[in-house]
């Protein structure tokens, strides 16, 4: 497939999801959502799609999506895992979990591992505080997580059994 | 999932049928609760009777986890917390007949801490089913918006400023007041927004309603909307909840094919549209201002006020904005009267309040009770001891703008005034317990932290006080200038608190104020020897 043809197709899925969105009042961040859904992430040429759908200027989309923590840019790993950094997290041992899968996976926050399979997030809350530490795998939520555990996890949802989610 | 619901009910004949409730909101399935309701299906084909695995809400009470019911002869008796590899057990003890096991809790609503809670606006929650409305309508569902379609919009008004309804999203502002404004408000266009944005860490209470019982609170927004003269709802729903996102989706499209929603509702000739949008994990956003900009697309900034959202909110109309707890609380107040609701509660808290108890504590949960228990009594009724066994150091009370509170402020009665005279504030109902290893000087950073990552940038007091309020916080820890810098952080507070445009800079300040006030032995160099 030559370069076109695949930018085509590219700029082809957004304007699918421009058609179904659009007409909402106060589209952008359905629209920005229903991308993300389906890329992973927002690559930088739908913004001038986007923007020119919805009237709005790039630095003006560009500006929506920075601004929101759940927004990305770049391509995520295979499986996104969201550690709880707040409060009642933290008085469950959250800052040692948190040290523990920077080490585990070797990668900051919003980074992904090198073999791809893994980008670490913070997140502040999942409203699983009673069950805390918490951690978001995808969007499946882990309640009491130790480090072991927290291995365990990864483990488990990294390896080929894993097919069915 | 799907197939294990009612998994074999249908074919048997009914009365030989068990019912087996495994819930199924987050927290549940957070501790393994799919597996166990797996289990209990793939166990349940060898004895004879037929099971029926019902996924319900959660009862709230978290510690117990995944919590097991068995319903005989119209009671539930309860086991947990339930492991897949004490399924086998249960069966072998023949708990479908019998509560001859280790972690049989005997009848569920005799459990001390759901027995010694009132759950009105929680009525429901853990009873049912979520997504049924058969389970919704036989358990109260409902009455409050056959009531309302009958009265005009003031009346309606008039029943929610009598029962003293609050808005339970922090600031504790009446709600009849607020719809009274934009019922007077001339306009074509009304608008009622949900704010599930449930930012405050420490709290789940909007999660449990939306996951557990959706329905009250697309009927609590529909009569909003009738009392106010709106046609159009959003509910605004934290992206870090996709199961509430889920359910509350789904039940929308079942209240529209059952006429609850769309152009005629219930056969009132009334219209109300609703409609789920999902945030995108701005802390800010769950201010009521920067929420609307949110809903109309735009960056999640604070607008200045006035106007009010009631008087010009979405999209230029007069809005309604309250929180979750707020508008599922409207269903049972009207089905009950306003009288009923109000001879709940003390002082000018009337009503229940959704506790959320979490962090180091052994029962953690929802506690839904009358407003004015003492917070030390409160803590140790329901929670018992910390999860670790140590003593208590701190419980930051109403969220990550919220004081630590020290066990010398326990004997504060649970009630917005009273909170409010100390300092602290009662604000969406989350107590989250610290015990005594707990180092507070981080805890005061991280207040400032926090406050840097999720500032909207427009107000210079909030973007660069609190990346200072850090750098200074650093500095006192790492035994630099201590008094000067101590001196110096509480200025740079009290220029947050003042300067602020909204409360994210101005309370930011507060946990860090608490622990200066409270816990500065921790507030000072830091001991090399401790890590
Ligand atoms: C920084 C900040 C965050 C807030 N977050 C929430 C929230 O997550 N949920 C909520 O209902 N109210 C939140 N509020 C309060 C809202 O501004 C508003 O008072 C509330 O939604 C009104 O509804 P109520 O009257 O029913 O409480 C927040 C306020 C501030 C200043
Ligand atoms: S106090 Fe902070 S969050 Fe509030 S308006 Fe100012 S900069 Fe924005
Ligand atoms: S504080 Fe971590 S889940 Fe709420």
């Amino acid at each position: 497939m030559n370069d076109s043809q695949e930018s085509a197709e590219e700029n082809q899925r957004i304007f699918a999801i421009l058609e179904r969105e659009a007409s909402r009042p106060g589209p952008l961040l359905p629209v920005l959502h229903a991308i993300q859904n389906q890329l992973g992430f927002i690559p930088e040429y739908a913004v001038p799609i986007v923007a020119q759908a919805l009237n709005l200027s790039r630095a003006e989309v560009h500006g929506v999506i920075s601004f929101y923590h759940l927004f990305r840019t770049s391509p995520p790993g295979k499986r996104t895992l969201y550690i709880c950094r707040a409060e009642a997290c933290q008085s469950m041992g959250a800052r040692a979990l948190e040290s523990h899968a920077k080490q585990s996976l070797g990668v900051s926050f919003h980074g992904t591992t090198q073999d791809g399979r893994y980008s670490l997030e913070p997140i502040y809350c999942l409203g699983n505080c009673a069950c805390s530490p918490s951690v978001m795998i995808d969007k499946t939520v882990h309640g009491k997580v130790t480090p072991e555990r927290l291995d365990e996890l990864l483990a488990e949802e990294s390896g080929p059994e894993h097919g069915k989610a | 999932m799907n197939s294990l619901q009612r998994n074999q009910g249908q074919s048997m004949a009914r009365h030989s049928t068990v019912r087996v409730f495994v819930p199924g909101d987050t927290t549940a399935r957070s501790m393994g609760a799919d597996a166990v309701a797996e289990e209990i299906t793939r166990l349940a084909v060898k004895p004879k009777g037929s099971v029926e695995v019902i996924r319900n809400g959660s009862r709230g009470l978290y510690w117990l986890e995944p919590l097991v019911e068995v319903e005989r002869e119209g009671e539930r008796f309860a086991y947990g917390p339930i492991e897949p590899s004490d399924v086998s057990g249960l069966f072998a003890a023949d708990f479908l007949n019998s509560n001859d096991h280790p972690k049989a809790l005997g009848s569920t609503e005799s459990i001390p801490y759901l027995a010694a809670q009132s759950r009105l606006t929680f009525c429901r929650v853990g009873i049912t089913e979520p997504l049924s409305l058969e389970d919704y309508q036989k358990y109260g569902g409902y009455k409050g918006l056959e009531k309302a379609v009958g009265m005009a919009g003031d009346e309606i008004i008039s029943t929610v400023t009598e029962s003293g309804l609050r808005g339970r999203g922090g600031a504790a502002f009446p709600t009849g007041i607020k719809w009274k404004t934009v019922l007077e408000t001339s306009a074509e266009q009304k608008y009622i927004t949900c704010n599930a944005d449930e930012g405050d860490s420490g709290t789940f209470a909007d999660r449990m309603i939306m996951e557990s019982d959706p329905f009250v609170l697309i009927e609590g927004m529909t009569i909003a909307g009738l009392a106010v003269g709106a046609t159009q709802g959003y509910i605004y729903l934290r992206a870090e909840y996709p199961l509430a996102i889920e359910i509350m989706t789904k039940a929308i499209a079942i209240a529209y094919s059952a006429g609850y929603l769309g152009k005629n509702v219930t056969g009132s000739s009334k219209i109300f549209h609703l409609e789920v949008r999902e945030a995108a994990g701005a802390y800010i956003c769950g201010e009521e201002t920067a929420m609307l900009e949110s809903l109309e697309g735009k960056r999640g900034q604070i607008r200045f006020r006035p106007p009010l959202p009631a008087v010009k909110g979405l999209f230029g109309a007069p809005t309604v904005v309250n929180n979750v707890i707020t508008l599922a609380s409207v269903p049972i107040i009207l089905a009950k009267g306003a009288d009923y609701y109000k001879n709940y509660g003390s002082g000018r808290s009337r009503g229940t309040l959704t506790v959320q108890l979490s962090g180091n504590i052994e029962r953690a949960g929802l506690v839904e009770i009358a407003f004015g228990q003492p917070l030390g009594q409160f803590l140790e009724e329901f929670g018992g001891d910390t999860a670790t066994g140590r003593p208590i150091r701190a419980v930051q009370a109403g969220g990550p703008l919220g004081a630590y509170l020290h066990p010398s402020q326990f004997k504060t009665p649970l009630d917005y005034e009273a909170f409010a005279e100390i300092g602290a504030m009662i604000g969406h109902g989350g107590l989250v317990v610290f015990d005594d290893s707990t180092d507070m000087g981080e805890q005061a950073r991280f207040a400032m932290e926090f406050c840097a990552i999720e500032s909207c940038g427009k107000c210079t007091p909030c973007r660069i006080g609190s990346v200072r309020g850090v750098e200074v916080i650093d500095r006192i820890r790492n035994g630099e200038n201590e008094h000067m810098n101590l001196e110096l952080l509480r200025d740079l507070c009290d220029t947050m608190i003042e300067g602020s445009l909204c409360a994210l800079g101005g309370m930011a300040p507060f946990p860090v104020i608490s622990v200066l006030d409270h816990f500065s032995e921790d507030m000072r160099a830091r001991d090399p020897k401790r890590t």
